[in-house]
């Protein structure tokens, strides 16, 4: 690899994506897979009093196989973000790497981070781009949340195939679980909950949305696989130890239990 | 028409050194060296926004003296090879040696084919990993490339630092000692340096995938005067 050096007129600028052009490294490669990639998720993110919670399950599937049990859908975008996929594995992961980079080398290029605005409306452009492969099957729609330092709020940002992306008011789901995970989320929702609430809604919405959807995937008690949490706040992005979102889940179960199975009208 | 003057090759060469060397003497020094947690750069820099010292990748710092717009250029460079590589291959594939060699080349065919040569010194630092050392890559204004284990001093009054640091220094000393040692050598015997005159970082190991780490103003002066 040659130093890459550019004259004044055709620089990159800070930008890594226009820098993979102008080297001629191609990203989001293209193939004729469609129907056979596995996708279906959910994934939800909602604000609380210290910043953001984000969580998704871990089932990656093509078809009616469980194509992946550990899959990882919940990603540190960069210290003070993150974001979360559904839709095709692949072209999600690359999707997910180059944000990374992009907002890395942008940091190092001109010495200051973006903004978050500025973050999500990068996201909104790499989406855009990729808009004539979801055309062609392999739909990639993200979900981006964060903390605004300027603000000193957590926010989040949710999206659509064609790069349209909207900031949410309180939470967003994404994926083929999303609307059960969103009205679990809608009913439990105040402004103001604590990190103790917070999870504990995440971690509810996520039950219910793998009790309703077959392309999301639960607890995995047999394996230790449990769903990804994370939480943004002004300290930065943090995963949520595995144990702890074990023993959330184990609570709900138990309380399911109590119940008798079915949630029977109580919703906690 | 007239005929262009003839000049030796050898008068050439020794002129651009001599304007390169002069063009370095202007800007002020820097010391890098090992202490026990990682790599400490030490910049002679009253700027807080034009740095010298920058972050290249995970594990990699770049350090510049001379003119800052061509050892800017650079650094922008490096990120850019960097940043490239570690996403068509993999992050662990970035390492400092490529890169100090690609500078090194670049350097030297400035030198050598344009009519000014870049007035620059920069160094490449890489925390080591594994079976990778931690090294300094030290490259001068016409390409030479030398690789440091312990400490490398760039800029006009190299000489004069190298000898007060080379008796200062100790293998495996704390960042407090290593700050104050660097900061008295570029000092000299006749001023002293405050945190506002610095530029310091370091790459240490921490909890995140990044290394490099700026100290600030108020940790600076804490570590001069602990």
């Amino acid at each position: 690899m040659a130093l890459p050096l550019f004259d004044v007129t055709t620089d990159p600028g800070p930008s890594f994506t226009s820098l993979l052009q102008a080297s001629g490294v191609s990203s989001l490669a293209t193939g004729d897979l469609a129907g056979t990639i596995p996708h279906a998720t959910t994934v939800v993110a909602l604000r609380y009093a210290d910043g953001v919670v984000m969580a998704g399950d871990r089932r990656a599937t093509s078809g009616h196989t469980i194509a992946h049990r550990a899959m990882e859908k919940v990603f540190p975008a960069d210290r003070f973000s993150a974001v979360a996929i559904a839709g095709s594995a692949g072209m999600a992961m690359e999707m997910v790497r180059l944000f990374q980079v992009q907002l890395e080398h942008y940091e190092k290029v001109e010495g200051v981070t973006l903004s978050l605005e500025g973050k999500a409306n990068q996201l909104a452009q790499m989406v855009r781009s990729h808009l004539p492969l979801a055309m062609q099957g392999f739909i990639v729609v993200p979900l981006f949340c964060g903390f605004d330092l300027t603000r000193q709020t957590g926010r989040i940002f949710g999206y659509d195939a064609s790069g349209g992306h909207y900031e949410e008011a309180d939470f967003q789901t994404n994926g083929s679980g999303g609307p059960d995970a969103r009205t679990t989320i809608k009913l439990g929702y105040r402004e103001g909950l604590t990190r103790d609430q917070a999870l504990e809604l995440a971690v509810l919405a996520l039950y219910e949305a793998a009790d309703a959807d077959a392309g999301t995937g639960g607890p995995d008690v047999i394996r230790g696989i449990y769903p990804i949490v994370s939480t943004v706040t002004a300290e930065g992005y943090a995963r949520v130890a595995d144990q702890e979102v074990a023993d959330r889940f184990a609570a709900v179960i138990e309380r399911r239990r109590e119940l008798t199975g079915d949630a029977g009208g109580a919703l906690r | 028409m007239t005929m262009p003057f003839y000049a030796p090759p050898e008068q050439v060469m020794k002129d651009r050194a001599e304007y390169a060397q002069k063009g370095i003497a202007r800007g002020r020094s820097l010391v890098a060296c090992l202490y026990e947690g990682g790599v400490l750069l030490v910049a002679e820099n009253p700027s807080k926004t034009l740095h010298k010292i920058s972050e290249i990748y995970d594990r990699i710092a770049f350090a510049g003296v001379g003119k800052y717009n061509e050892y800017d250029q650079l650094r922008v460079a490096g990120v850019r090879h960097a940043d490239t590589k570690g996403f068509a291959y993999s992050r662990e594939d970035v390492d400092a040696r490529s890169l100090a060699n690609l500078y090194a080349q670049y350097l030297g065919n400035v030198f050598t084919h344009e009519m000014k040569p870049l007035e620059v010194e920069i160094l490449v630092a890489e925390l080591g990993a594994g079976s990778r050392p931690t090294q300094l890559f030290h490259i001068a204004y016409e390409g030479t490339i030398t690789d440091e284990d312990r400490f490398a001093v760039l800029g006009g009054d190299a000489e004069a630092i190298l000898d007060a640091f080379s008796g200062l220094y100790q293998e495996g000393w704390s960042l407090a000692d290593a700050v104050k040692a660097t900061t008295s050598a570029l000092a000299g015997p006749e001023r002293t340096l405050g945190a506002d005159q610095l530029e310091c970082a370091v790459l240490a190991e921490g909890a995140t995938r990044r290394t490099f780490r700026r100290l600030d103003d108020v940790e600076l002066a804490e570590l001069l005067a602990g």
